[in-house]
């Protein structure tokens, strides 16, 4: 006789805790034949509020971590996520109806990718900061910084996992917290990801994942006056230029939609979208 | 005459030789204008000095049209070391006549010649020359090999830095390959025309830079136009806001530079004798217009009477006056309107009950003017510790603790500038990697460099001008050759409605 299965309930992530949305809703995540594979929470404008609170008092203490630090952090998760393959694949092979082999291979780039951008985090600054020439007595140095807290809408294509990751990634290596609003088709492997994030050394808020309605939740993030930059790229489907005109009312950074297979492909600009340059004069002494 | 008075000693204006009426530069030629023309005065007297055109939007389609016109069949064409050579000549003719163009910025704008003579025309130069060494060199801006230039760029600059504001502009767009239709403000328009007259000595490609002159609604024209790859804008938050708002979903490229409320934070162990030459620094150099200027004095309890005894005796020694005299320290403000703002804000500074203190100056009968004010005993939730006023007027606040400076420091939207006065470097560097600016000056304030990036965090804009950052603003990654480490994918272009977007969603 068969064992009877436990299914999981799938939540929302926020501040490193996984409440269900505050507006009790939830809604039908089906497999690729429309089979009922869960209910997702549906997340709601005080869900998307909450986050940006948890990604808010996250910032000091992530932004403040020495870059070595950080690199070592996003490598751990790299590292748990490798442990836990067969639960992704499982979870994108119901969600996306592609095969093992396809799926193991998505599983293996998200993985690789996390690798990718934990090595950027101490270098970054080197390569995009500058020691300036300036006439005069001055020491002057120009270095990059974390613009603050980035609301993401994740790519809503096929990958869904290493869409996500692929959006994340670039915004935590400065020191970056991130506010983003899954795939709303294929949420399971995000909210897998964030019990990945919760058990590796991410401290709470620094990753809030909400699931639900892109259209419903994107503008009340595109609007709120405490997040500081917006990632359009999987916000191709939606109104995106009303979420860009409403980013403008508190002049946030903004990274429109990107479309097609290289939609959020890996690069050190993505890293940089989300940084101040912050330009220091140190007078120099007469002797 | 009293003992330590000074004689007037007036710059001359015999080397200047303007026309009577200006028309828009296009395509190498000046052109009248099809708009309702507007005199240019000089604040400091009220005096008329010339007539500037006003564009209408066949004027700023002209300009626009010159502009790719040039792109598409020369300046995308030439080498970066003949780019470069342009810019060259375009520096050393600025130094050429750059007492000229002094003379005419005081003229035109109310700030004192020692500031155009020994500050705004040589930084001018400086930027000119610094972009132009870089114009074969774009492989080392930082945006990858082969970096492309964007095309057309439209650029709207303020009145509080005319030429400068210019150069700050155009230098870097020339040097990355991109061809340019400049709006100086609509008060200060008169050095970007004599600019014009240089670019034909220099003998630059006809289209390469246009420059067209009029109010708001020429500036709404020329960033909302079409034609336009690129925009650049400096000037307030509310106009920066409105164009982010106007550019949304077009794909123009947007670098926004907009106000402040710059924070100068003095510890209890900076010298204060220079503390107080940089805070005068920061909020009475070119009357306090200037958007990176140290308008909230953020000083430690324990020196503040100190500290506010020997700037009040240093602001005594301002000389307020005739903009074209030599021994001038303050100048006019540049527009009635101008006036009036700061004149309301500081009126509510003081029912608001801050304690007002202004230096005593003798206001001259003609001319806008301002006397060099603080107010002390400023709360952060007073409207003179918040709003940017853009004159000479700063507010005084207090702190105990490092932590209290530096939040205050950052209780504000914008996040421009900020200074730090202290002996001790390990408390600067502690500080300045706290502060949420763009631009920070430790023991010093109001430095430019065209080596040194400036900019500001939040809502004092986005994007870079000065040093190799300022020039990756007008510059876009080479076209992807396959590799997927290397750039981005191409955003969507198509802008989505809400009905297409509807629509493409009942499709599925």
């Amino acid at each position: 006789m068969n064992r009877l299965a436990i299914p999981k309930t799938y939540k929302l992530y926020i501040g490193g805790t996984f409440p269900r949305s505050e507006s009790g809703r939830v809604y039908e995540v089906l497999s690729h034949k429309g089979d009922f594979l869960a209910n997702a929470a549906q997340g709601s404008r005080k869900d998307a509020r909450d986050a940006v609170v948890a990604a808010r008092s996250a910032l000091g203490g992530w932004a403040g971590a020495t870059a070595y630090n950080r690199g070592q952090v996003l490598y751990r998760i790299a590292e748990l996520l490798e442990g836990r393959r067969a639960q992704f694949i499982d979870e994108i092979m119901s969600c996306e109806g592609v095969n093992a082999a396809v799926a193991s291979g998505q599983v293996d780039e998200a993985i690789d990718r996390w690798v990718w951008y934990a090595g950027w985090a101490d270098k970054y600054l080197q390569v995009a900061g500058n020691a300036n020439p300036v006439s005069g007595p001055f020491f002057n140095l120009s270095v990059p910084e974390p613009a603050g807290v980035v609301a993401i809408i994740a790519p809503q294509g096929n990958e869904s996992l290493l869409g996500l990751v692929s959006a994340i990634a670039p915004a935590l290596v400065a020191g970056n917290t991130v506010v983003v609003v899954a795939n709303e088709n294929a949420p399971l492997s995000a909210i897998s990801l964030g019990e990945v994030l919760a058990t590796s050394d991410v401290p709470g808020g620094v990753v809030n994942i909400l699931t639900g309605s892109p259209a419903e939740i994107a503008p009340w993030l595109a609007s709120h006056a405490d997040v500081n930059a917006l990632d359009l790229v999987g916000a191709g489907d939606l109104d995106w230029v009303e979420l860009q005109i409403s980013a403008a009312d508190t002049l946030k950074r903004v990274l429109p939609p990107e479309s097609g297979a290289d939609a959020a492909a890996p690069a050190l600009s993505r890293i940089l979208a989300f940084t101040e340059l912050k330009t220091v004069w140190h007078t120099k002494a007469v002797l | 005459m009293k003992f330590l008075d000074y004689a007037p000693a007036p710059e001359s204006q015999a080397l200047l030789n303007l026309k009577s009426d200006y028309g828009h530069f296009i395509n190498g030629d000046f052109t009248a204008g099809r708009g309702t023309p507007f005199q240019t005065i000089n604040p400091a007297t009220e005096q008329p000095i010339a007539m500037i055109a006003t564009a209408n939007e066949a004027d700023v389609d002209a300009a626009v049209s010159a502009a790719r016109h040039a792109y598409d069949g020369v300046w995308s064409r030439l080498s970066g070391s003949d780019r470069g050579k342009y810019l060259f000549r375009i520096a050393r003719l600025v130094q050429e006549r750059a007492r000229e163009l002094a003379v005419a910025e005081t003229l035109d704008n109310g700030k004192p010649i020692k500031e155009t003579r020994d500050v705004d025309i040589p930084l001018v130069a400086a930027w000119f020359f610094y972009y132009a060494g870089w114009a074969d060199k774009l492989d080392h801006a930082g945006v990858g090999p082969n970096p492309a230039s964007l095309g057309v760029a439209a650029q709207v600059i303020p009145w509080n830095f005319p030429l400068m504001m210019l150069a700050w502009k155009i230098a870097p767009a020339l040097a990355a390959g991109n061809t340019v239709v400049l709006k100086p403000a609509e008060t200060t328009s008169l050095t970007a025309l004599l600019f014009a007259e240089i670019l034909q000595q220099a003998d630059l490609p006809a289209g390469v830079v246009n420059i067209i002159t009029g109010d708001g609604s020429t500036g709404q024209a020329l960033v909302n136009h079409p034609g336009v790859n690129k925009v650049a804008f400096t000037g307030s938050t509310s106009v920066g806001r409105s164009i982010a708002r106007s550019v949304a979903g077009t794909g123009k490229v947007l670098s926004l530079e907009l106000g402040g409320k710059g924070a100068n934070i003095v510890f209890d162990d900076a010298p204060i004798d220079q503390a107080v030459e940089g805070i005068v620094r920061g909020i009475f150099f070119n009357q306090g217009q200037v958007c990176c200027a140290g308008s909230r004095l953020i000083v430690q309890e324990s020196i503040h009477d100190d500290v506010i005894d020997r700037l009040k005796r240093r602001m005594q020694t301002l000389r307020l006056g005739d903009p074209l005299d030599k021994n001038t320290d303050i100048g006019a403000i540049n527009s009635a309107e101008q006036l009036a703002r700061i004149r309301e804000l500081s009126d509510l500074g003081q029912r608001e009950g801050a304690e007002r203190w202004s230096a005593d100056c003798v206001i001259p009968e003609n001319g806008f003017w301002f006397a060099p004010t603080i107010f002390t005993n400023v709360s952060t939730s007073h409207r003179i510790a918040r709003d940017e006023i853009f004159g000479p007027v700063l507010s005084v606040l207090t702190f105990r603790t490092p932590a209290e400076a530096i939040a205050k420091a950052n209780n504000t939207p914008y996040g421009l500038s900020a200074g730090i006065w202290s002996d001790k470097g390990s408390r600067i560097l502690a500080v300045a990697d706290r502060l949420r600016a763009g631009v920070i000056w430790a023991n010093t304030f109001n430095q430019f460099d065209p080596s040194s990036p400036f900019g500001g965090y939040k809502e004092s804009g986005y994007g870079r001008e000065g040093g190799r950052h300022g020039l990756a603003a007008y510059l876009k990654p080479a076209v992807r050759s396959g590799s997927r480490s290397i750039a981005a994918a191409d955003p969507v272009t198509t802008p989505v409605t809400k009905k297409s977007a509807s629509a493409k969603k009942a499709a599925k």
